[in-house]
């Protein structure tokens, strides 16, 4: 019983059917830690390691530059709408409690987006496509994207950011 | 202090005084922590529900800091210390090691776990269980951390220290007992992490004082989840502990190769910590080799112990009961298993819970890639309600209705209801916890007061499926807190009006070990069981690396 101390030896043989079960749960961790690094060679879906080291102040002037650089496109809901051409780079920031600029993309076309946050940390997830990333003040992380559908998607913030937080939701139109 | 014994007439251990009184102590502030955190769950859920959506947005915020901080550490943590102290002194026979630090270390964790709470409740700590830096809460809060992590971690060298006191004193002799040894495995690993907390609110409590100038948030979100995420590891080895316990009290189980359990135990010390790197694996400031290394425990070599104690502790169960006759066909030990006992149906809803929904979406929710269309939405909060209350909690509450007739020496008010409370919590969280999830995967965000986005900036359209299922948590939910409030109810009335346990053997029923005829035992059911397990862990991850290749294409 579990509760007995272990008198002798009592590393016993270890029985057929908990080696097999033993032997096939090995087999499928190794699967599972070889799915990861499988899928940045194969697949189109990997977290990004292209990270700037940055400040809030920074970060700002190139979010202005890229907006007063354009195209724009309108705007909407008092933020600016922007088109930029394909394969650019991209910049949008958090803030409390809003997602700047708004953006427009083209489906199948690819942008390298900058992120970064202006306070405290955010989360950026497009909904409802559902696709997550952490934003953090400092850190200017550069995710490389390609639609694949139309319409709109909305940058929710699912990182806490205070008593605003839930108002923080941004926009992006694919064409 | 001076140190008295008395001798259990149920168990036959010898039971040090000071560690009795400490067991129940922490037990208290373990039951008292449930209650706080059950009552905010009452606002939390009915809030989350969107029919319903009681509270505004503030109070919504601190009744989740609330609910998050109370649950997920003070309940937890007081029971386990209370656990250590009862698989250190008293299963050896010997004495806790040093009485009065242990009070003081009670004393210390009572004053954090005021301090935050009260910090939360004035309104001054609105920051999430996380506290994620730069966000800051008032100074006290973080005192109040500091005190909590330096008492429990006072507490779990007091239970180190009476090993080495029971080995100097010779109050057994052998190895130590399996429970006692995944104990000092949860106390190992809850050093490391309360470790981490103290190196992590330390600075940032410097910084709340203007002293430190600036927290690195990448940093923080480090150096914090070594605390947040190895704290519920602790829960994991205790709550593995006590299914092992849960085994022999009930049917008299015997764990089936003590090199086995015991070398799945190891595995957890050595690879289960570094998980938590699951809460990092969409932050910028790590690398993908970092990232693929870590949350996969090296290697998943803490999932394999995982799959391992969840086959040895239903074939322990197997073998007890086929050695008392019970061999027909595949499973006649199992349906024939004492279902009405509450400490049964824990250890059953508890492992498979666990397992089934717990194990399986944290393993696929932790795959570096698969995170991407996770993180931070209801998915996340499914699955560690899986583990962390459908699993730990319910082994807690089956180790309950022992403590309470062996340590408050009081019998519960009705057996009958405490088995009750077990599957209506079981059966709620279950329904809970499948309505949070799949909302999850319709990207709906955790720790949002308001998912119909009626105030935010835009209004993206919300799936009425994504609704149908917060509807499905949201009655699941109302199920779990009933049984949560009947946990509280049936402990707190059977310390206060149970009749006492007279002092002769057998006025607890404990269950007797079955004879080893020393005759091979097959584990044929269990095989089947956990092959069922295999199979659906293998359909639910790769349904994910579908769903997964169906989103944008991002690098």
């Amino acid at each position: 019983m579990s509760l007995q101390t272990l008198q002798g030896v009592w590393w016993k043989k270890v029985d057929a059917s908990e080696k097999m079960w033993i032997g096939i749960a090995l087999v499928w961790c190794l699967i599972l830690f070889a799915m990861m690094p499988l899928w940045h060679l194969k697949g189109g879906q990997n977290p990004s390691f292209e990270t700037y080291r940055t400040t809030p102040e920074q970060f700002l002037k190139k979010v202005e530059a890229f907006v007063a650089a354009g195209p724009k496109a309108g705007e909407e809901k008092g933020l600016p709408v922007i088109a930029p051409d394909p394969k650019t780079e991209v910049y949008m920031l958090g803030r409390l409690w809003q997602w700047y600029p708004t953006l427009k993309l083209k489906k199948g076309e690819t942008y390298r987006l900058h992120l970064s946050s202006m306070d405290l940390v955010h989360g950026f997830s497009l909904f409802p496509l559902n696709l997550n990333f952490m934003v953090l003040p400092g850190y200017e992380y550069v995710l490389t994207i390609t639609p694949t559908t139309t319409g709109e998607v909305f940058v929710v913030c699912n990182e806490f950011c205070g008593i605003g937080h839930h108002q923080m939701v941004g926009k992006i139109t694919v064409e | 202090m001076e140190a008295v014994y008395r001798t259990c007439a149920q168990t036959g251990l010898k039971v040090h005084n000071h560690a009795e009184r400490l067991i129940r102590a922490n037990a208290v502030a373990g039951v008292v922590s449930i209650l706080f955190g059950g009552i905010a769950a009452v606002l939390v859920l009915l809030t989350r529900w969107p029919a319903v959506h009681l509270l505004d947005p503030a109070s919504f915020y601190r009744a989740l800091t609330f609910h998050g901080i109370n649950m997920l550490i003070f309940w937890i943590i007081f029971f386990e210390i209370a656990v250590l102290y009862f698989a250190g002194p008293i299963v050896l026979g010997s004495r806790l090691a040093w009485p009065r630090i242990g009070w003081v270390s009670f004393v210390l964790m009572v004053a954090g776990t005021l301090l935050i709470n009260i910090a939360i409740l004035q309104g001054k700590a609105d920051v999430m269980f996380t506290s994620y830096a730069p966000m800051q809460a008032a100074s006290y809060f973080y005192l109040g951390w500091i005190l909590f992590a330096v008492g429990a971690l006072v507490a779990v060298c007091n239970f180190f220290a009476s090993l080495v006191v029971a080995k100097a004193e010779r109050t057994y002799t052998g190895s130590i007992p399996l429970v006692t040894f995944g104990a000092a495995t949860a106390g190992i690993i809850a050093v490391v992490t309360l470790a981490h907390g103290a190196i992590i609110y330390i600075p940032t409590w410097l910084w709340s004082l203007g002293i430190i100038e600036k927290i690195d948030p990448g940093i923080y979100r480090l150096i914090w989840w070594g605390l947040g995420h190895s704290s519920q590891q602790i829960n994991v080895t205790a709550m593995v502990s006590i299914w092992y316990l849960l085994a022999t009290l009930t049917v008299g189980a015997t764990p089936i190769n003590e090199k086995v359990c015991r070398s799945a135990f190891l595995l957890y010390i050595l690879f289960i910590n570094l998980a938590s790197a699951h809460h990092l694996l969409v932050d910028p400031q790590l690398s993908p080799a970092w990232k693929i290394w870590n949350t996969s425990y090296g290697m998943y070599l803490a999932v394999l112990a995982s799959m391992i104690h969840g086959m040895t502790v239903p074939a322990s169960v197997e073998v007890a009961q086929r050695k008392k006759g019970l061999t027909k066909g595949l499973f006649e030990w199992l349906a024939k298993a004492p279902w009405g006992n509450p400490g049964f149906a824990a250890l059953a809803l508890s492992l498979s819970l666990f397992g089934f929904i717990g194990g399986i979406t944290g393993v696929t929710f932790g795959a570096e890639q698969i995170n991407i269309i996770s993180h931070n939405t209801l998915r996340i909060t499914g699955h560690f309600h899986a583990t962390v209350v459908a699993g730990t909690t319910i082994a807690f509450m089956g180790l309950t209705y022992y403590v309470v007739p062996l340590i408050f020496r009081r019998h519960l008010i009705s057996t009958k209801l405490a088995t009750a409370q077990i599957y209506l919590f079981g059966i709620g969280m279950t329904i809970f916890i499948g309505g949070m999830t799949t909302a999850g995967s319709y990207a709906i965000p955790r720790r949002h007061w308001d998912v119909q986005f009626a105030t935010s900036l835009f209004q993206p359209p919300v799936e009425a499926a994504a609704f149908a299922f917060l509807g499905i948590m949201g009655v699941g939910g109302l199920f779990a807190l009933a049984g949560g409030a009947l946990y509280v109810l049936i402990t707190v009335g059977s310390v206060l009006f149970g009749r006492r346990v007279p002092d002769t053997p057998g006025a607890v029923p404990l269950a007797a070990m079955p004879q080893d005829k020393g005759q091979h035992v097959p584990i044929k059911g269990t095989t089947v069981l956990v092959l069922v397990f295999l199979a659906s862990f293998i359909i639910y991850y790769f349904l994910n690396w579908k769903w997964l290749a169906a989103i944008w294409i991002v690098k």
